[in-house]
C-alpha cells in the first residue's frame, strides 16, 4: 500500500521536503511508517517521540495501522498563539 | 461562532463589533500578540504555518467544547498565518457570555488548549538567526509520556 506523508515544522526543514508518498507492506502500523522513514531518511537530531500522529487529520496512536490512501501527518510538539513559557505560566 | 485563519492583518475592532448581543453582560477578549524579543533575544518579526485542514477542525472541535462546557453564548478564535511584525495580533479569542466568570474561564481554556493541541507552529526570526519554537509537549491522550525519549 502507499500512503501520503506530510511533514510540518522543523521536519520540513530537516527533512527538506512537504510531502511524500511513501511504499509500505499490508497491515502496516504508524511505528512501522516511521521506522521506514528514518531509514530513508538517516537524519540526526529529531525528536521523533515528541510527535504526534494524524492519520486524515485525526490523532492516533503508533499502534494504529495503516490503510492504502491514508494522509498522515508528522506534528512537532504544536506552537500557536503567543510565546509558550508566558502564557503556559 | 467565527473559527477562521487570516494571511493578513486580523480585522480585530470589526469581529468584536459583530460578536456582542442582547443576552451579553460580558465580553473576554485574548489578543495574542508579537512580542519584539524572547528571553532577551531580538526578533525582527515571526512566520506562523499549520496543517489547515486539521487545525480548522480542531479549533471548531474546542469552540464547541466551549460552548458545552460554559455558560457561555458566542466564541470567536481566529488566528494569523504567515509572515507578521512586532505587535501584530497572532491568535484573536473572544467569548461572549451573560457573566463575566464563565467567560474568563472559556478563554483562559481555549488559548490554554489551542496552544497544546492544534497544529500550528511559530518560527522565530532574530536578528542572530531562525529558530522554529519549542512547542509544550502533547498531552498525554495525544502523545502517550511512556514513549522513551529518543533522539534519533
Amino acid at each position: 500500500m502507499q500512503v501520503q506523508v506530510l511533514y510540518f515544522g522543523v521536519l520540513k526543514d530537516v527533512l527538506r521536503r512537504n510531502c511524500e508518498q511513501i511504499d509500505l507492506g499490508a497491515d502496516a502500523s504508524v511505528d512501522d511508517l516511521l521506522s521506514r522513514i528514518r531509514t530513508l531518511q538517516p537524519v540526526s537530531g529529531l525528536p521523533w517521540n515528541s510527535l504526534a500522529i494524524a492519520v486524515n487529520k485525526f490523532y492516533v496512536q503508533r499502534d494504529h495501522l495503516l490503510a492504502d490512501g491514508d494522509e498522515v501527518a508528522l506534528l512537532p510538539p504544536v506552537s500557536g498563539g503567543c510565546e509558550a513559557s508566558e502564557c503556559a505560566a | 461562532m467565527k473559527i477562521e485563519f487570516y494571511q493578513s492583518q486580523i480585522p480585530s475592532d470589526e469581529i468584536l463589533a459583530g460578536i456582542k448581543g442582547g443576552p451579553d453582560g460580558a465580553l473576554v477578549l485574548f489578543d495574542g500578540i508579537v512580542r519584539d524579543n524572547t528571553r532577551g533575544r531580538q526578533t525582527l518579526y515571526l512566520v506562523y504555518e499549520a496543517y489547515e485542514a486539521m487545525a480548522l477542525e480542531q479549533m471548531r472541535s474546542l469552540a464547541n467544547q466551549v460552548l458545552t462546557k460554559f455558560a457561555v453564548r458566542d466564541v470567536v478564535l481566529v488566528h494569523r498565518l504567515g509572515r507578521l511584525e512586532i505587535g501584530e495580533t497572532s491568535v484573536l479569542i473572544a467569548v461572549a457570555s451573560a457573566h463575566r466568570g464563565a467567560a474568563f474561564e472559556a478563554c483562559r481554556w481555549l488559548i490554554d488548549t489551542l496552544k497544546k493541541t492544534v497544529p500550528i507552529w511559530k518560527k522565530e526570526h532574530f536578528v542572530d538567526g531562525a529558530v522554529w519554537a519549542d512547542g509544550e509537549p502533547f498531552p498525554e491522550a495525544i502523545v502517550p509520556t511512556a514513549l522513551p525519549v529518543q533522539l534519533g
